[in-house]
């Protein structure tokens, strides 16, 4: 029986390898984010930063909490499908501080006619007016209560 | 080399806490929102369009969109009798200040609203080098703007032009589904404030939504289906001429 008699290269070689694989597993712990792979083969941070994101417009149904009574007229008339934000803009800051952020009322003069000015692409039955001929430069709320724009003659109420 | 027992002593903390730093991961948990129950899409109803231009003022305020640039966007088509395959589309400033009245009469006309389509096999994912454009569990397509070196690869891929490249932040950008609002549980800053309906958020693995019924009884089509990328942007009414 012969013993093999250089067995001290086997383990400097052994060591050598031990060593690399320690410092690939070093390496590879502190380069990759703590994150990567949480969700899937990207970062789970990325994806909260995303989240975190703060909301501009509050959605109608935080609206509807506080103005029930807009929201009451609103659901009889032509307009109830569109969102109170559609025409106040974003209002999540006043959602959440009333007191001392207050919306700035829309200006009616732009606002009726971005959806209602005539176009030849819009759908047809959907209402469209002519701005010039139509109201003669009198302002729309004059005529037509915007939260439920019947026609209501001699003003609005 | 050898070492000696309170050498080995003291090294051993040391691997102690190298190896928790391995281990260390899995940061905890971040809302009660699970991805998993979600499959997001969305149903856009080009017959009720009026291409006001709110859900593309919404998006812009809602994501701080830089002027100029978008992230949704509405086109005027107009298609002269049989040239199916040449309508004229415009689309001044995306359509955030509505249209004025066409000058080309007669025809077809209509409004088509865009954007990203969150494909199941995105295109933009598949040619980023970095792995920075990624697939929520949830059905949505986001990047990661940390691993974004700007390559632009991902915008010339994209076949329906629904990226852009961020003139400050200088990393590839496009529509995230109001991820921080539908994580939320609200709707997205467009279908909130488009005034006629014609966007709806749609959440396919939700058997309670409206959705499911709607695909059943319309006509819908998604854009550019020959590509075969899995858009889940659903268009009611879309007309054979749109690209």
């Amino acid at each position: 029986m012969s013993k093999y008699k250089d067995s001290a290269h086997l383990i400097r070689l052994a060591g050598v390898f031990l060593f690399g694989a320690v410092v690939f597993v070093a390496v590879r712990a502190a380069v990759i984010p703590k994150s990567f792979g949480q969700y899937g083969p990207y970062r789970g941070d990325a994806l909260r930063e995303i989240m975190a994101r703060p909301v501009a417009y509050a959605g109608h149904e935080v609206c509807e909490g506080c103005h029930p009574d807009v929201a009451e007229t609103k659901a009889k008339g032509v307009h109830a499908h569109v969102n109170c934000e559609a025409c106040h803009g974003p209002q999540a800051k006043h959602a959440e501080d009333p007191g001392t952020v207050k919306p700035v009322l829309p200006d009616v003069a732009k606002l009726c006619v971005r959806c209602h000015s005539e176009n030849i692409a819009k759908p047809n039955g959907f209402p469209q007016v002519n701005v010039k001929e139509h109201a003669d430069g009198q302002a729309c709320n004059t005529c037509h209560q915007p939260h439920s724009p019947a026609f209501v003659a001699g003003g609005k109420k | 080399m050898t070492l000696n027992r309170r050498q080995i002593l003291m090294l051993l903390p040391a691997a102690a806490v190298a190896w928790e730093y391995v281990l260390a991961g899995t940061p905890e948990e971040a809302s009660n929102y699970k991805s998993s129950e979600h499959w997001w899409g969305m149903l856009l109803d080009i017959t009720k369009c009026i291409g006001c231009g709110s859900c593309v003022r919404a998006c812009q305020m809602e994501n701080d969109v830089p002027d100029g640039y978008f992230r949704t966007w509405v086109e005027r088509y107009h298609v002269s009798d049989w040239k199916i395959e040449n309508p004229v589309v415009d689309s001044p400033n995306g359509g955030k200040d509505g249209f004025p009245q066409s000058e080309l009469k007669g025809g077809k006309n209509f409004f088509v609203p865009k954007l990203c389509n969150h494909c199941v096999d995105s295109p933009c994912t598949q040619v980023c080098p970095v792995g920075a454009t990624f697939h929520t569990a949830d059905g949505v397509v986001l990047i990661d703007y940390n691993y974004c070196l700007g390559c632009r690869y991902c915008i010339q891929a994209c076949p329906y032009g629904c990226r852009f490249f961020h003139p400050t932040r200088h990393t590839a950008e496009k529509c995230t589904l109001c991820y921080h609002r539908i994580s939320k549980g609200l709707t997205t800053a467009c279908c909130e404030n488009c005034p006629t309906g014609a966007r709806q958020l749609a959440d396919l693995k939700n058997p309670k939504d409206p959705i499911h019924e709607y695909l059943k009884t319309h006509a819908v089509q998604v854009l550019k289906p020959h590509l075969a990328t899995g858009a889940k942007m659903f268009y009611n009414g879309l007309d054979g001429s749109v690209r």
